[in-house]
C-alpha cells in the first residue's frame, strides 16, 4: 500500500515536471522570466544603496 | 483635491510615503505571485487544445499588458511634465522606462517560446508580434536618450517627446489582432459577456496580473527613490536623511 502510495506521488510529481510534453516550453518561459523580474527587483534596490552612499560620501567630503 | 496634488508633487512627501507603501505592495506582489502561480501551474487543468503549454499565458498576458499600461504611464507623465513642469512625473517617467522594457522583452520572449510548439514557430512577421517588438525599441530609444543628456531636465524633456509620439504604437498593438489577419489569437479575458476562458484558469491570470502590477510599482517606488536623492541632494532633507 505504501509503495503504491509513494509510487503514485512520484509519478503526480513527474507528471507536473513534464508539463505534458510541454516542459522545455513551460519551464524555460518561467525560467527566463523569473531571471528577468529578480534582476529588475535586485538592481533597483542595489541602486538605492548605491546613490544614498554616493551622496553621503560626497557630503563628508564638503565638510572636510 | 488641488493642496493633495500638490503634496504629492513635492518629492519630499513622495519620498516619505513610498517608504511603507513600497512595503505593503510588495507583500500583495508577494501573495498575489505564490497563489496565481500555484493556481496556474498546479489547479488549473490543461487547456483541451493546447494541452500544458497554455501555462505560459499566466507569464505573457501579464507582461504585455503591463508593457502597454507602463507605457501609458511614462507618456502621461511625461505630458504632465511637458505642460506643468513637475519633477516628480518626470521621475516617475524615468524609473518606470527600465520595468516597461523588461515587460515588453518578456512579452515578446514567452510569446516566442509559446508560439514554437503552437504555431510550429517562434517569430512571424504578423502585425501584433511587429508593433509589440517596435514597443520595446520605443523602450530602448526612451532609455538611450535619458542617458544621452547630461542635463535631466532635457533628458526628461526630449523623453517625453519620443513617448509621447510612440503613443500612436499602443492602440495599433491593442487592435492588431482585429485589424489585420495573424497568427495571433483574439483576446482571451476582455470579452466579458461571454468570456473565453474557465473560471479555474481565469482566477490564476488574475491573480497573475495584479501580481505583475504590484511588481512594477514595488520596483517603480525604489526606483524613484534613488532618482528623487539624486535630484535633490543638495536639499537640506536629503542631506539630514542621508546622513542619520
Amino acid at each position: 500500500m505504501n509503495v503504491i502510495h509513494h509510487g503514485s506521488k512520484n509519478m503526480s510529481l513527474n507528471n507536473f515536471l513534464s508539463m505534458g510534453g510541454y516542459a522545455i516550453y513551460v519551464w524555460s518561459a518561467y525560467g527566463i522570466s523569473f531571471i528577468v523580474l529578480f534582476l529588475n527587483i535586485t538592481l533597483a534596490i542595489r541602486d538605492e544603496h548605491k546613490t544614498r552612499n554616493e551622496i553621503k560620501k560626497r557630503l563628508q567630503n564638503n565638510k572636510k | 483635491m488641488y493642496k493633495w496634488i500638490h503634496q504629492f508633487g513635492s518629492p519630499k512627501y513622495f519620498y516619505d510615503i513610498s517608504i511603507p507603501l513600497s512595503k505593503w505592495v510588495a507583500i500583495i506582489c508577494a501573495i498575489c505571485f505564490v497563489s496565481g502561480l500555484y493556481g496556474g501551474l498546479v489547479l488549473a487543468p490543461a487547456d483541451y487544445q493546447q494541452g500544458d503549454s497554455f501555462r505560459i499565458i499566466y507569464l505573457h498576458v501579464p507582461a504585455a499588458w503591463m508593457s502597454l499600461f507602463v507605457y501609458l504611464i511614462i507618456a502621461f507623465s511625461g505630458a504632465i511634465s511637458l505642460i506643468w513642469h513637475i519633477k516628480i512625473t518626470d521621475i516617475i517617467a524615468r524609473a518606470s522606462a527600465p520595468i516597461g522594457a523588461s515587460f515588453t522583452f518578456l512579452a515578446l520572449i514567452t510569446g516566442a517560446i509559446w508560439g514554437k510548439p503552437m504555431w510550429g514557430t517562434y517569430w512571424v512577421w504578423d502585425a501584433r508580434l511587429t508593433s509589440e517588438l517596435i514597443l520595446l525599441l520605443l523602450y530602448l530609444g526612451y532609455i538611450a536618450l535619458q542617458s544621452a543628456f547630461d542635463d535631466k531636465r532635457i533628458a526628461a524633456r526630449a523623453g517625453a517627446i519620443l513617448a509621447l509620439i510612440g503613443v500612436i504604437n499602443i492602440p495599433i498593438i491593442h487592435y492588431s489582432v482585429e485589424w489585420w489577419s495573424t497568427l495571433h489569437q483574439g483576446p482571451t479575458i476582455s470579452k466579458f459577456d461571454k468570456p473565453s476562458i474557465h473560471l479555474t484558469m481565469l482566477i490564476p491570470l488574475l491573480l497573475m496580473v495584479i501580481a505583475f502590477k504590484t511588481f512594477y510599482i514595488t520596483t517603480l517606488l525604489i526606483r524613484a527613490r534613488s532618482e528623487i536623492l539624486e535630484y535633490e541632494c543638495n536639499s537640506s532633507w536629503v542631506k539630514k536623511y542621508v546622513t542619520k
